[in-house]
């Protein structure tokens, strides 16, 4: 399964996080199919010189991470990640912190391990994560290393993983919440469409009195 | 922000949920000086942040409720989640709803005279049908005819109603079997734009959050008043209402404002729309000499006979996938069962479309990542079903809010009491909302099975009953205008008014009464 820049600008949509170059439709009629793209976008959201862009430290840490999160079998992880942090970025206070916590685990890797993070072989950034507690940890924005870690880092890429629904189809759902992928996908029986529900509430008949 | 009064006004409205903010726009708009005091803010810009505080834990609520201003105590037999059961704010509890509407039956407003239990309202379905019709009209809500065991109605709904989902199709195999009637529902929520708001785009967050604006909020009232000319002054937390001396008429609201400062609102007319809880706690923190047991409490009935529906569920795991958390809705319910006698308590069954946990929730609280998580969330995704209901709860004089004088909030007053139990025969109506439940999952074949009945349920958040509606002035606090028949200019609105709560969710009845309520007020201004 490979996931994409469209992957990461559905989710970002799903945020609120549009602008720039971005113009993102999500209040448009959507489907479920469709990955964020909206009309007269070319999605992009920047990155190269902005202000606003986390260092490259700080994109490949994640990347990194994403690449122990997310399952093996996912390809395409560094498009995605940058993706998704650059435009998570448009936020001060979400940059800083999220920069702040990437920094920091950098900086225990390099303490450790005596490498940067993202040079480590993924087994062994799994298991560093898993060392500083961040599995278990409770997502705490201002709380303690693991904690800054499980929320800026770990939960914010899931999260950008299964909202989106590239992320949500390798579990069985291809509009996962916080997508806005439209109201047809409730009624189809499979992701890939499949008979469309038309028993229940008949609810064929509106605008007509019951009385 | 300008906090201060608003100089002639003629009405003062306290709180801007729907009970409030319709009758502001209707008063408004007739040309009235309307003034509403809301306690909470207005939660102004993107939406989307508050999707991301539901969804991503650790980021707090996203109605900012439970802090020192909402304090309270649970002192009854079954503890009462207050602040996860309200929002204050511009919009109230609406922000946060999930929208489910429809009409109470005929029989709920006959309740005493057709079973001899409960009470029986002054006014009857027929008297309220020409309100509900404005109220759907008002929220926009969509619907279908149906239902054959709707109450009779003359008009189309505005919007046509949301398609049954894949879940319900699978239930409507079973319950065709069992003779059970499955019909669609109304909701709250635009199948189509309407009132300048997005269709549904499927965020499937409905409750407690919906970024599209797709889902109605009261904030829409709101909005249109304050067009109208009235002026909406948040982080306004009324305090007291202060009576002329003859005890006649309330001639201002005391409110405190976030710099500290106290205020007093003067006006012609007084709408109390706060909700059945801080309605209660209002009236009661106005105490006088005149009037010691609180304001417009002459019967003894303010906060008496609390009220709210309870849940019971059921639900399992198929063989097959379910297609479950696409949306935050329910397309489908039965009211077949409402009106029985046998227990008399109200019923109605729901098809829920987001049984069992949603994948991205349930990833951001996992102890494990990678492949392992893949496999959880593969596992514990895709094939979950289950039904829910709400059951009706008879008004009981034991179940009450009341002042707790031990506990006070920040600004010294004391907390809302709620003193609130499930007595047998409501438990009896749970056991067999259950029974039918179970038939209907048996038939699919449903396992690994789950239930919510008499030793588990909770409340809906609808709370009701607690200024209640009637002729007698010796046992009812406002009479069929939903005027107090203690003070001449004090009106109450919402649903703290109902005698009786039937089992349908209350926001319509709310509405309705809101509509009606706003022309009698209208016709007292000349």
């Amino acid at each position: 399964m490979r996931l994409t820049r469209r992957d990461a600008l559905a989710v970002l949509a799903g945020l609120g996080v549009t602008g720039g170059a971005v113009s993102l439709t999500q209040f448009d009629p959507p489907t479920a199919d469709s990955t964020g793209e909206g009309s007269g976008s070319d999605g992009d959201l920047g990155g190269g010189g902005d202000d606003d862009t986390p260092p490259t430290a700080v994109r490949e840490t994640m990347v990194a991470a994403g690449e122990v999160v997310y399952p093996s079998a996912v390809e395409g992880i560094p498009e995605f990640v940058e993706t998704y942090v650059v435009g998570r970025a448009r936020d001060d206070a979400r940059r800083d912190a999220m920069v702040d916590a990437a920094t920091e685990l950098d900086g225990v890797a390099r303490d450790w391990e005596n490498a940067a993070f993202a040079d480590l072989p993924a087994g062994d950034r799994d298991r560093l994560l898993r060392e500083l507690g961040v599995n278990t940890a409770d997502p705490v924005p201002d709380g303690t290393l693991s904690e800054r870690l499980r929320f800026h880092v770990v939960n914010e890429l899931l999260y950008a993983f299964y909202a989106s629904p590239t992320g949500g189809r390798l579990v069985g759902i291809e509009n996962p919440i916080g997508h806005p992928g439209g109201t047809e996908s409730y009624r189809r029986a499979t992701m890939d469409g499949g008979e469309t529900a038309e028993s229940g509430g008949t609810a064929d008949s509106g605008g007509e009195s019951d009385g | 922000m300008d906090r201060t009064p608003v100089s002639d006004a003629d009405v003062c409205i306290v709180g801007a949920g729907p009970a409030g903010g319709i009758v502001a726009h209707r008063l408004a708009e007739s040309g009235a000086s309307v003034v509403v005091l809301e306690a909470g803010p207005r939660f102004d810009g993107d939406r989307r942040e508050q999707l991301e505080r539901h969804i991503r834990p650790g980021l707090g609520g996203p109605w900012e409720m439970g802090g020192a201003r909402d304090a309270f105590s649970s002192s009854g037999e079954s503890f009462y989640p207050l602040n996860a059961a309200r929002v204050k704010g511009v919009g109230g509890s609406t922000l946060h709803w999930q929208g489910m509407v429809m009409r109470l039956h005929e029989r709920d407003f006959e309740l005493d005279s057709r079973h001899g239990v409960g009470a029986d309202w002054p006014i009857g379905y027929d008297d309220l049908r020409p309100y509900y019709a404005a109220a759907e009209r008002e929220f926009g809500v969509a619907g279908a005819a149906d239902n054959p065991y709707a109450p009779p109605r003359d008009e189309p709904y505005p919007l046509p109603a949301f398609r049954p989902s894949h879940s319900d199709s699978i239930f409507a195999e079973a319950c065709e079997r069992l003779g059970i009637d499955m019909h669609s529902v109304g909701n709250a929520r635009n199948s189509e734009p309407y009132d300048g708001r997005s269709p549904c785009v499927g965020y499937g967050t409905c409750k407690p959050v919906c970024p599209s604006g797709a889902k109605y909020t009261a904030e829409s009232h709101v909005e249109e008043a304050e067009a109208a000319g009235a002026r909406v002054i948040d982080r306004a937390r009324v305090r007291r209402l202060e009576h002329d001396a003859a005890g006649e008429r309330v001639v201002a609201a005391a409110y405190t404002t976030p710099d500290g400062e106290t205020h007093r609102q003067a006006a012609t007319q007084f709408v109390l729309a706060c909700g059945g809880v801080e309605n209660v706690r209002l009236l009661l923190l106005s105490d006088s000499d005149r009037y010691p047991d609180g304001l417009a409490n002459s019967s003894g009935a303010v906060g008496r006979y609390f009220m709210d529906h309870l849940f019971a569920g059921a639900g399992g795991r198929l063989d097959r996938p379910t297609r479950q958390n696409h949306v935050g809705f329910n397309t489908s319910e039965c009211h077949q069962f409402y009106d029985d006698a046998d227990p008399v308590n109200g019923l109605k069954l729901e098809f829920l479309n987001y049984a069992g946990p949603s994948p991205v929730i349930d990833a951001l609280h996992a102890d494990t990542w990678g492949d392992d998580l893949r496999d959880q969330l593969d596992e514990s995704y895709g094939t979950h079903v289950s039904m829910g209901a709400l059951v009706e709860q008879l008004p009981r004089e034991d179940n009450y809010v009341g002042l707790d004088p031990e506990t006070t909030d920040d600004l010294g007053d004391p907390v809302p009491e709620i003193h609130w139990s499930v007595d047998e025969q409501t438990e009896a109506a749970l056991s067999r909302a259950n029974e039918i439940q179970t038939r209907v999952l048996d038939e699919l074949g449903v396992e690994d099975r789950w239930s919510v009945g008499p030793d588990e349920t909770g409340p809906a958040y609808h709370h009701m009953g607690t200024t209640r509606m009637g002729d007698d002035p010796e046992s009812s606090v406002v009479d069929a205008e939903c005027r107090a028949h203690d003070l001449d200019n004090l009106w109450i609105s919402g649903s703290s008014v109902f005698p009786t709560g039937g089992a349908m969710n209350p926001t319509l009845t709310i509405a309705a009464l809101s509509v009606r309520l706003a022309e009698s007020l209208r016709a007292t201004l000349g």
